[in-house]
């Protein structure tokens, strides 16, 4: 009953006007943005959040909005990835593996329709279980304390290394230099600088958002530029969208079990939406009584990888609100886009502030009602949209990236430093280092040494203190544990031959 | 092989630096037990392990872009500073213009589609964000605007 009521608050709140009219752009947006190859949820967000701040929208509209971007950018993926055989983001990339040669076949609209009713059934059925799952969640978190933070922390950079990245030592790196680069500034302790040089600029630190649009956004521009003339993929042309129910009801059960897997891969701190639309395709493949017809065009290779990659989607909002720990690079953001609201996600945000968890639940729940409408009936809007040159939309996403910095702080400086930004993802990239772990130190990085101060306090300075009670211990067995395990994993988990493709997304 | 090397190196002399640079984080008397400066030594320690587990065993090298695609980054690298340098004083538009009209050109090769996409960008995206979306920004250079 209880988690009535709080339904009833969050559609009280999300169900005005202006709310719904923000959901529905978001949805929009966000679709065009999953579809176009290139962007995809973390950069396409990550883009807009510095304007949706300039734009003076208070913290519930921000978020209604720019979680319909991201939930409607995990729906737009699949639409390059099935005519044109580019995946439009990452989490997408599976879906070219059946959708592609459907879509050859004749068959692309029962390919579009089928992999935009499964976004829908995992979507919906994760911000469903999303609810069930977060206030429980968010109980255990009353009994953390800056040991056992410390430690979750750990544990997230620890799986999000250990999966994410083929080099284990890469991504301690990039989480290193995300952490160093999050120590800049005021010591909040102290009241010293640490690493500004003199530089009256960095003493509040570095603005995370000007770092994610740089490494995700500015980044993009010269991997584009360098890889152009790649992508001239002949598309598949789509004739009239029409439903067919008998297939479509064939792949139930693949719909659904792509669901529960890509759900338990979201709430994994640090796997998100690429791994779970990666296990709901292996997962399908390896239990059905035809694996041979897998790539061929088999509709359940496009339903469970899509069911997969939505409800991940929903699976990694709940580390994000209850614990404050995002799973993927995508949650990553929209923590980014909690700070600058001056939310702090914790369990303490299910009590002091139920209007803005619920209202964002209810927001979801209406924003893919939205996006399943938008997907199959009105498709060939966003089929359109696919065929503007990049000459056009490149240069676009560029100069969108420096006004939303540029309205946001106003100074050249920070547009600079945005600038040095993409170049270091660009060169990361190049070198096989993940450049998420970069951003979740930035995020982390003053939380996580504030809880190690806090703890060594506690403990007068007794570091074994950090492994005093059984979460604790608990969250550093699974830290070493996600560290280590992918390296023997690997040979096992190895993904099948994708087409060769120039889009690219960290999630 | 190379890559991974040459950044490795270059890692570890930042690292240095920072540790050194951390060394000199001044505390307070009212500091806790740990201080300001242990998180940064951590932090640096762990960028050189792996800085030197990257020299020691580098991954195979990738396809590094070649002279001529080198000078095209560059070339849009600068157009990108000069952007960030210039949108202050000179306002939106023109600076819009120039700067989206180039990238067009870098990835199309097509002159007049570029001037097109670059006018097109700069107007229409300063519309976009000043009267939709309601961003203060300034369309004109300042001494045009009085």
């Amino acid at each position: 009953m209880d988690i009535l009521s709080n339904l009833a608050l969050g559609f009280s709140i999300a169900l005005t006007p202006w709310t719904l009219m923000l959901a529905v752009i978001g949805a929009f947006v966000g679709t065009i943005i999953g579809a176009l190859p290139g962007l995809g949820p973390s950069n396409g967000v990550a883009l807009l959040i510095p304007i949706s701040f300039s734009m003076g929208l208070d913290a519930i509209s921000a978020l209604v909005l720019l979680t319909s971007v991201y939930y409607g950018a995990m729906y737009g993926g699949r639409i390059s990835s099935i005519l044109l055989n580019i995946p439009g983001d990452e989490p997408a990339v599976m879906t070219t593996l059946d959708g592609y040669p459907m879509a050859k076949q004749g068959f692309a609209s029962d390919a579009l329709v089928i992999s935009g009713v499964a976004s829908f059934v995992g979507a919906f059925l994760a911000t469903i279980a999303l609810m069930l799952m977060a206030p429980l969640l968010a109980q255990v978190a009353f009994k953390f304390g800056p040991a056992e933070y410390f430690a979750l922390y750990m544990l997230a950079f620890c799986t999000l290394g250990g999966i994410g990245a083929n080099n284990q030592a890469k991504s301690a790196m990039a989480a290193a230099i995300g952490l160093g680069i999050a120590m800049i500034g005021l010591d909040k302790t102290t009241g010293m600088t640490r690493f500004t040089f003199g530089n009256l600029h960095l003493n509040d630190g570095i603005d995370f958002l000007v770092a994610i649009v740089g490494l995700f956004a500015v980044a993009e521009v010269f991997h584009f530029i360098e890889s152009h003339g790649k992508d001239s993929a002949i598309g598949v042309k789509l004739g009239k969208i029409t439903v067919n129910w008998a297939k479509m009801w064939s792949t139930r059960w693949a719909m659904l079990r792509g669901t529960v897997i890509g759900f338990a891969a979201g709430v994994l701190p640090g796997a998100g939406a690429s791994l779970g639309s990666f296990l709901a395709y292996m997962g399908e493949k390896a239990i059905a009584r035809d694996p041979e017809s897998f790539g061929k065009g088999n509709p359940r290779g496009v339903a469970a990888p899509e069911a997969g990659n939505n409800a991940a989607a929903g699976g990694a909002l709940v580390p994000m609100l209850t614990l404050g720990v995002p799973g993927s690079g995508t949650t990553a953001v929209l923590l980014a886009l909690l700070l600058t609201l001056n939310i702090t996600p914790g369990p303490l945000l299910f009590t002091d502030r139920p209007e803005v968890v619920w209202g964002l639940i209810a927001a979801l729940l209406i924003a893919n009602i939205v996006l399943l409408v938008m997907n199959v009936p009105m498709v060939k809007i966003f089929v359109h949209i696919l065929s503007v040159p990049s000459a056009i939309l490149l240069p676009g996403v560029t100069m969108i990236a420096f006004v939303g910095i540029y309205s946001l702080t106003g100074s050249s400086f920070d547009m600079l430093m945005m600038i040095g930004f993409g170049v270091m993802g660009y060169v990361f990239r190049k070198l096989d280092i993940p450049t998420v772990p970069v951003i979740l130190g930035i995020l982390l990085g003053n939380a996580m040494e504030d809880n190690l101060r806090r703890a060594m306090v506690l403990s007068d300075g007794d570091w074994t203190y950090l492994f005093s009670s059984p979460i604790a211990v608990g969250l550093w067995l699974a830290a070493a544990l996600g560290f280590v395990a992918p390296m023997f994993l690997r040979g096992v988990l190895k993904r099948p031959p994708v087409p060769a493709t120039d889009s690219y997304d960290s999630d | 092989m190379k890559g991974d090397r040459i950044f490795g190196l270059v890692m570890m002399v930042v690292a240095l630096g920072y540790l050194l640079s951390a060394s000199t984080v001044e505390t307070s008397f009212l500091s806790d037990p740990v201080g300001p400066r242990v998180f940064p030594y951590i932090i640096g320690a762990l960028v050189m392990i792996c800085a030197l587990v990257m020299v020691l065993r580098p991954d195979p090298d990738v396809d590094w872009p070649g002279p001529a695609m080198v000078m095209t980054l560059g070339a849009a690298l600068l157009a990108l500073v000069l952007y960030a340098l210039t949108i202050k004083p000179l306002g939106f538009i023109l600076p819009t213009m120039l700067a989206s009209g180039f990238l067009s050109w870098q990835i199309s090769r097509r002159p007049a589609q570029a001037a097109i996409a670059g006018a097109g960008l700069g107007i229409g995206l300063y519309i976009l964000f000043k009267t939709v979306l309601g961003l203060g920004l300034h369309g004109l250079p300042r001494f045009l605007m009085g």
